[in-house]
């Protein structure tokens, strides 16, 4: 282990005021850890920050699955192991519920939070591309007052948010569709490996089909193609009221290649990840088609 | 006793966690060590800084001057430092050592170390190296050239109506990630001598760097092995740096006891992997599709210092032929200097970077003359009486032929082949299926008269109630030692399993049976065991203390005591002889290179998704002879464990170099497969009894690390059309190959 253990301070309350008034008191420099599956691997290889950290793991206020007619709210610490088990989120969201089966091992599962893989905000995380297919939403909260706000949006630049110091996030909530059966979900993880992997190409596709069978709906979330995890706007704009097609693909393909601003780094080639982004839009379409 | 599935030796304590590894022992007055290296790949050092708000003068600081021997790690050659002093040539290159019984306080200073270094132009390919970049060795910069040469493949390539083939294959280098890191824990002193436990495979290797470092004689060194988690030849020669710096601390603390453990980053960082390699070929092939002539030239990144590379690149070249029959055959082989961290033993030696070039080879070669991969291989397989490239005769009784047969008929080879092709060849087909085949051998034991040179001992020692020790310096590091040395003896001495114990490898107590490496433990120092048994049996019947043919364990019990009490100890130390008619030539490079050799061929099943261009190992079918089976449970374990390495080699593992340092030294970004990335393997024996070997069983270590890799490449071309010629077949390299092929299909 290469951290110098003295050199940090751990605070662990157990109620989410009392965290929040932690923040408040010292927002800029107290930093939140929730399962710690990416800070702790950071501090193993000595390389995150010595300094002042807050664990959330005991706010059991940010935990529990929340079902209502219109919305499912997850707590921010509900771990990938709740959501890959639980049955109305593999009926309603199973690309969430493929993402947190295909992120890390079983303890990492365990441990791992989606409020946690949001914050921290890495542009390879598994969950955001499924969050913003289904259109997620955000609670932030402070000291003295909360607010939701889109998850689509809320990742301006590599590791900026639209978030201020001293906000925690609270719960996530996904607007619950009907008509299931005229819905399709496209869900593609391209990892290093098949389990324990981290994301290359990560995509998510959702679409809803109109009665002539024109693109009535369709929302595509990817990560590991640009700075933060993305919406692929220019996709979906092409996608919308069209009717699927070999045609339809090709243009899906073009426009994909404008959403992806891809990098070289250690795990993958810009090269692979923009023709992987294209290949899996074209893919997308050629599912909706039949 | 032979060919049964016992438990293993020390499977118990470390199921239950007994089993103590260097970093579970306790030692009082404990100091913790810590190495201070350098970043960049070629410089000269001009000043060390110690710097930040630390207790400096707390700390024990251990620099090349401070080196009471020589400063120089005894290998073949003695030119790699243990502390570098003056030029740096490699990053990663150990410049300071520092120690304190605070191990917090070790993490932080180590940051606080600042290197002062002139930078000088590295030389970080064999491309470079070969074109004289920078001179690092010698005034090649070679380590070490090899040519070897039968027959005359200038004239043969002159003959009419050949097939010429041509063609370039490379590989990377590849990490050995055993599961326990690197460490050591010295205590040395001028009066109490050096003392070293550690995780290691090679306890003479460590002792025989570690006497002139601190120039003491022989006995005041001595070497233990702790419980090792694992090595695959990764903890053969590096250890003896780690004992030595873990040594140094510790004498200059006056005898404390230091520990020195790498994590994961730094063992990944700086210990040696498997080296780099390109292989060129040239071959002829005639109108019946047999090879007239094979020309190869092998060269291997070597690293910054000479190591083993001499003896890899030995490997490398005497398997670069392969089990064919060729009336010419010439290779050229070259280690050649870089400033990357000396690359080392790593299962296989050499033969898996040169098997690869080979066994891909061959398929293009098959496919120039119209041939499949199997018949063009059939035609062309060793028979016994036939010559390897060193005109070593076959007298092994091999039937290479039956082996294909088997492989192809449990791998379900031509319906499959021919089903894919049939879908393969349908519009939008987004998984393409692929079978491919490498057939190879893998000498057993140190390479031409290298067993001889070694002279290899092992001591029997019988105990009062007829139980047996074996002691020899072969280790345990989880392939298996213990259990197939208890059975070797428990069969020639016909008593049980549980009366046979293993001394724990420590110098000062076992003799040197060499090191555990070359898959040379079963077949050459398992027969050393089985010779000292019968021996200690000869010794009680010629005293009259077993009479008769036969006997039973209790018997053996009785006659042992009365053996011991008439004269005191009943021992037996058996030495190496070479099988009769093993012969080398060193100088000309010629003869038997190995006593005996493992055979096999494989076969991979993969799917390409095309989409993504990753690939797949669906399927795979290992036949191999490793003469007779000790222990059929940890010989498949092998098997396995090299084919799910030789996987890895394929299809992931991939180091990624900036400036000469590895920087995906941790284990989310190198890529090992996992159990869901690795299919069935079925795993087949085709036992022939090797006549020198224990009970006729050979070597089965490094054998399966050989062919996965082409096997799998060869499927891939077979699944996508797509010659990948370099390793790992990374999706990115399979996507370069497919947009290249399809804008050469679409200019025309």
């Amino acid at each position: 282990m290469r951290a110098y253990v003295p050199g940090y301070e751990m605070l662990a309350p157990k109620a989410l005021d009392e965290a929040l008034g932690l923040l408040a008191a010292s927002p800029e420099t107290l930093t939140p850890i929730a399962g710690g599956t990416d800070l702790m691997v950071l501090f193993e290889c000595g390389r995150l920050p010595e300094g002042r950290y807050l664990s959330l793991w005991q706010l059991d206020e940010l935990r529990g699955i929340d079902i209502t007619d219109e919305f499912v709210t997850l707590g921010a610490l509900t771990t990938y192991r709740d959501v890959r088990d639980h049955p109305l989120l593999q009926a309603e969201f199973p690309m969430l519920c493929a993402a947190a089966a295909e992120s890390g091992a079983i303890a990492i599962q365990n441990r791992g939070t989606l409020g946690g893989n949001i914050i921290n905000a890495s542009p390879a995380a598994d969950s955001p591309p499924a969050l913003l297919a289904y259109d997620a939403e955000i609670e932030l909260v402070k000291k003295g007052g909360a607010r939701w706000v889109p998850y689509r949006g809320f990742h301006l630049d590599y590791k900026v948010m639209d978030k201020e110091p001293g906000e925690l996030l609270r719960r996530v909530r996904l607007p619950r569709r009907k008509d299931e059966a005229s819905w399709t979900h496209f869900y593609r993880k391209v990892g290093t490996r098949r389990y324990q992997a981290i994301s290359k190409v990560c995509f998510a596709g959702l679409a809803q089909l109109d009665s002539k069978g024109a693109i009535k709906v369709v929302r595509i979330g990817l990560a590991s193609v640009a700075p933060t995890v993305l919406a692929a706007v220019e996709t979906e704009t092409a996608l919308i009221g069209q009717t699927p097609s070999a045609k339809l693909a090709a243009q899906a393909r073009a426009a994909m290649a404008k959403d992806v601003t891809p990098i070289d780094d250690i795990r993958s080639t810009a090269e692979y990840r923009r023709h992987v982004s294209i290949n899996l839009a074209g893919a997308f379409v050629d599912t909706l088609s039949g | 006793m032979i060919g049964t599935n016992v438990p293993r030796k020390e499977g118990i304590p470390k199921v239950t966690g007994a089993a103590l590894y260097i970093d579970d022992m306790v030692f009082d007055e404990l100091l913790h060590g810590a190495t201070i290296r350098s970043t960049v790949p070629h410089g000269t050092l001009v000043d060390v800084h110690f710097e930040g708000d630390l207790p400096w003068d707390e700390f024990v600081v251990v620099r090349a001057s401070d080196v009471p021997g020589d400063n120089v790690v005894t290998m073949i050659e003695s030119d790699q430092p243990f502390l570098a002093d003056g030029r740096i040539m490699h990053a990663g290159e150990a410049v300071v050592l520092i120690a304190h019984a605070d191990k917090d306080l070790v993490a932080r200073a180590r940051k606080h170390v600042r290197l002062e270094i002139t930078p000088l132009e590295p030389v970080l390919s064999i491309a470079d190296s070969v074109a004289k970049k920078a001179t690092l060795y010698a005034k090649d910069n070679a380590f070490k050239r090899f040519l070897v040469e039968k027959g005359s493949t200038k004239d043969a390539f002159k003959a009419d109506g050949l097939t010429i083939v041509e063609g370039e294959y490379t590989t990377g280098a590849q990490e050995q990630l055993y599961i326990e890191p690197n460490g050591m824990v010295a205590i040395a002193s001028e009066k109490e001598g050096v003392t070293i436990w550690g995780s290691l495979q090679c306890p003479y290797y460590v002792h025989k760097a570690l006497v002139p470092l601190f120039g003491l004689g022989a006995d005041n060194v001595r070497i233990v092995q702790a419980t090792t988690g694992g090595g695959f030849g990764g903890k053969e020669e590096f250890p003896s740096i780690i004992a030595g710096h873990a040594a140094l601390l510790s004498w200059k603390a006056g005898g404390k006891p230091v520990k020195l453990i790498y994590d994961r980053a730094e063992d990944m960082w700086v210990t040696t992997k498997r080296h780099p390699s390109i292989t060129r070929h040239k071959t002829a092939i005639d109108a019946k599709g047999k090879l007239v002539a094979m020309e190869v030239d092998f060269r291997i990144d070597g690293g910054a210092y000479a190591t083993l590379s001499s003896v890899v690149l030995s490997r490398g070249t005497i398997h670069a032929c392969g089990p064919y029959a060729c009336p010419n055959q010439r290779i050229t082989a070259a280690a050649m200097a870089t400033n990357h961290p000396p690359h080392g033993a790593f299962r296989g030696f050499g033969a898996p970077q040169s098997i690869f070039g080979l066994e891909r080879h061959l398929d293009r070669c098959a496919a120039a003359v119209g041939l499949t991969p199997d018949e063009f291989r059939r035609r062309n397989l060793l028979k016994p009486g036939q010559t390897t490239a060193t005109h070593q005769v076959i007298e092994e009784k091999i039937d290479l032929p039956a082996m294909l047969d088997l492989a192809l008929k449990r791998s379900d080879w031509a319906k499959k082949r021919e089903a894919f092709e049939v879908e393969n060849a349908k519009e939008g087909a987004r998984i393409k299926r692929g079978i491919g085949l490498a057939s190879f051998f893998h000498g057993s034991g140190f390479t031409g008269s290298g067993e001889v040179y070694l002279a290899s001992v092992v001591g029997v020692r019988a105990r009062q109630g007829g139980t047996i020790e074996i002691l020899a310096s072969s280790t345990e590091i989880g392939q298996g030692t213990n259990t197939i040395f208890a059975q070797i003896a428990s069969e020639a001495l016909n008593i049980p399993y549980e009366w046979i114990q293993i001394a724990n490898p420590d110098t000062a107590n076992v003799p040197d049976s060499g090191p555990t490496v070359a898959s040379r433990t079963c077949m050459v120092v398992g027969k050393l065991v089985e010779r000292g048994c019968r021996q200690l049996v000869d010794a009680l019947r010629k005293g009259g203390f077993l009479a008769g043919d036969g006997y039973d364990a209790k018997q053996f019990a009785r006659a042992c005591d009365a053996y011991i009490f008439r004269h005191g100890k009943l021992e037996a130390t058996t030495t190496y002889t070479p099988p009769p008619g093993v012969e080398w030539d060193e100088k000309r490079y010629r003869g038997s290179a190995y006593a005996a050799y493992g055979w096999a061929v494989y076969v991979a099943e993969v799917s390409v998704d095309m989409l993504t261009w990753e690939a797949r190992v669906e399927h795979f079918t290992a036949v191999q002879d490793i003469g007779k089976v000790i222990h059929p449970v940890l010989a498949a374990g092998q098997v396995e464990g090299g084919v799910t390495q030789g996987i890895g080699f394929a299809l992931y593992e991939d180091v990624v170099w900036r400036d000469g340092s590895m920087i995906n030294n941790q284990m989310t970004n190198y890529i090992i497969p996992t159990a869901a990335d690795v299919p069935p393997i079925d795993v087949v024996f085709h036992e022939v009894p090797f006549a020198h070997g224990p009970s006729g069983a050979k070597g089965v270590g490094e054998l399966p690390m050989d062919g996965p890799a082409p096997a799998i490449l060869n499927a891939i071309e077979h699944a996508t059309g797509l010659s990948i010629t370099s390793l790992p077949a990374a999706p990115e390299v399979i996507m370069a190959a497919a947009l290249k092929n399809a804008a050469e299909a679409t200019h025309g």
